[in-house]
């Protein structure tokens, strides 16, 4: 652990991929896969804090916190993707900007 | 040996959580091999199940108890929001009956995945580390987001199911980077070792405090608190009418209760950081819940900037900090279910002649002459939430508003004295389409006598006769709160 990459370095990666991932949702007006990518990413970003953390503190919690932020993940895509091919079928489009049914 | 019996009292102790696991196993299996035909005898069933559940509440010892090594705790706060998850979950099951029939969407996953997400919630009240709140509040999310797209063939609804699930794992993500940074700066995520360790003072501290910020936007996604309430709105709208009740209902209490347990049982030490977050929330939901809700002319929408608003007067109780303001909202949100559900059951009983649901406000008016009953049960629940005094919505907000002038938040308490006159202005505009305006169309006459039974106690609950009701829901609340410190 001495040599290498030190602490900052692997938070510092979590904090960009954070970033990229709530950008990706927030500016994307395009497709809503790109929106389920994003999340994926803010997941993945959170499971490097968590892993760097644990290996720097020699503690084992935030491995296993990890490996529930996993299984948790897979569960989200697959009940996002089950709601988005609902909802292309009912409006056969996928475009963000023409989620807007509803306003006000 | 020993091992084992650490693990049947740990069994023991979460009863709750394991009868019901168990319990929508052997239902979810039911409904596969019987199919929709199911629908009834599984929603009885799972009522029935919730009925057991509650049975066992009294297990946990009243000084409270931890199992699973400190992951799980018993004590008489999760046990007071768990009779308040059970009997909402119970009730936005039953009330679902007749509208799921006639919408042809009578699915036997209805009262499975409602059950699945109640569980979620006694686990996200019952939480002892930030473990456990997030596998809990995932599982009640991921039930939910099915739930909200639940009317497959409606545009609307899955729409809604696709801005709740967007949102919500959003929400989810930041709620879980606050707890990786809690985790790092403080090397524990029980709440019990953080109650220790965290004192709000000092460097490391200051990446603790980022995470704490982190966690508590993550929650108030949950709870739909300004300014994380964008999908409230949109979803109430567009999920089937039953849902947006049961999303109206327990899931908020939970979130709340959840709340409660990670500002005062893990950050008790740093009150004072999170303090100035839940003001800043609390006025901006109050008012954004009171001024957004003016314009609406559907009537769930209404109701979902009316949840809004609430919300924002039960953090009041959490910005006081006190055991005075805990004990505010514990019992706020007793008194907001019971309201909030009857409204929608009066939305439910909302349906034209020919049977169609309809939501406008337009449609409501002059109802106090087809309708009496039903006319007098919506004004009933308008005037509580609006907190007009002898009606029982008028008494958490007086004890949360006490709260906030015994702990010196003056702002806070006329700021929500201001906001509930203008959110007064909305119910009773709805109150006066229902007994002024020429009359509409008449709906339908009602058809299912449960409805009608549910919707005539939760109203007279909401009456002044409900005022009984106070002094032992102030005396459990207060020991709940009590539990919490």
């Amino acid at each position: 652990m001495t040599a290498g990459v030190g602490l900052g370095g692997y938070l510092a990666v979590g904090a960009i991929l954070f970033v990229i991932g709530v950008l990706g949702i927030l500016i994307n007006r395009k497709n809503v896969i790109i929106i389920l990518m994003s999340i994926e990413l803010i997941l993945l970003s959170v499971n490097i804090n968590l892993v760097a953390f644990s290996a720097f503190a020699h503690d084992l919690v935030g491995q296993i916190f990890a490996m529930f932020v996993l299984t948790v993940a897979a569960a989200e895509a697959a009940i996002g993707l089950a709601i988005l091919v609902v909802y292309f079928r009912n409006r056969g489009t996928i475009t963000v900007d023409d989620i807007n049914q509803m306003k006000g | 040996m020993i091992a084992l019996q650490t693990l049947y009292a740990s069994v023991h102790l979460a009863s709750v959580e394991t009868i019901l696991a168990a319990g929508v196993l052997v239902l979810l299996m039911i409904g596969v091999f019987r199919g929709d035909r199911s629908l009834v005898p599984l929603t009885w069933g799972t009522v029935a199940l919730l009925v057991l559940a509650g049975i066992h509440l009294p297990i946990v010892p009243a000084h409270g108890a931890t199992a699973f090594g400190g992951l799980y705790i018993g004590d008489a706060f999760s046990t007071f929001f768990k009779v308040i998850i059970l009997a909402g979950a119970a009730v936005s099951m039953v009330l679902a009956l007749p509208y799921l029939r006639e919408a042809a969407t009578g699915r036997f996953e209805y009262p499975i995945l409602l059950t699945l997400s109640a569980l979620g919630m006694c686990l996200m009240v019952s939480a002892g580390d930030l473990l456990t709140l997030y596998v809990g509040l995932e599982l009640q999310s991921l039930a939910a987001y099915v739930l909200a797209a639940f009317h497959r063939n409606e545009p609307r609804s899955s729409e809604a199911g696709l801005k709740y699930f967007v949102l919500g794992a959003l929400a989810s993500g930041i709620l879980l980077y606050g707890i990786s940074l809690v985790y790092g700066f403080t090397g524990t995520t029980s709440f019990t070792a953080l109650h220790g360790l965290v004192r709000g003072t000092g460097l490391a501290d200051l990446g603790t405090l980022i995470g704490l910020v982190f966690i508590l936007s993550g929650i108030a996604f949950k709870v739909s608190a300004v300014p994380f309430h964008m999908w409230t709105p949109d979803v109430y709208e567009g999920a089937p009418t039953p849902v947006a009740a049961f999303f109206a209902g327990a899931p908020k209490a939970a979130a709340m209760a959840m709340l409660l347990r990670v500002a005062v049982g893990a950050f008790g030490g740093m009150a004072a950081d999170w303090q100035q977050i839940v003001t800043f929330v609390s006025i901006a939901s109050m008012l954004l819940g009171a001024v957004g809700a003016i314009g609406q002319g559907n009537v769930k929408r209404l109701l979902a900037y009316s949840s809004i608003n609430n919300v924002g007067f039960a953090l009041i109780g959490l910005a006081a900090a006190t055991r005075e303001g805990l004990t505010g909202v514990v019992f706020y949100m007793a008194v907001y279910v019971v309201m909030t559900l009857g409204s929608f059951l009066a939305v439910l009983a909302m349906r034209t002649a020919d049977g169609r649901p309809v939501e406008t406000m337009a449609s409501l008016a002059g109802l106090s002459r087809s309708r009496p009953g039903l006319a007098a049960a919506f004004a009933v629940f308008m005037f509580s939430l609006a907190g007009i005094p002898p009606l029982l919505g008028f008494w958490p907000k007086f004890s949360v508003f006490q709260a906030a002038i015994d702990a010196h938040l003056y702002t806070l308490a006329i700021v929500g004295v201001l906001a509930s006159v203008v959110s007064a202005f909305y119910y009773l505009r709805v109150i006066m389409t229902l007994y002024f305006a020429e009359p509409a169309p008449a709906f339908a006459p009602a058809e299912s006598r449960t409805n009608t039974v549910l919707l005539g106690a939760a109203a007279i609950f909401c009456s002044p006769v409900g005022m009984l009701a106070i002094t032992p829901l102030v005396a459990a609340a207060g020991r709940a709160a009590a539990s919490l410190l």
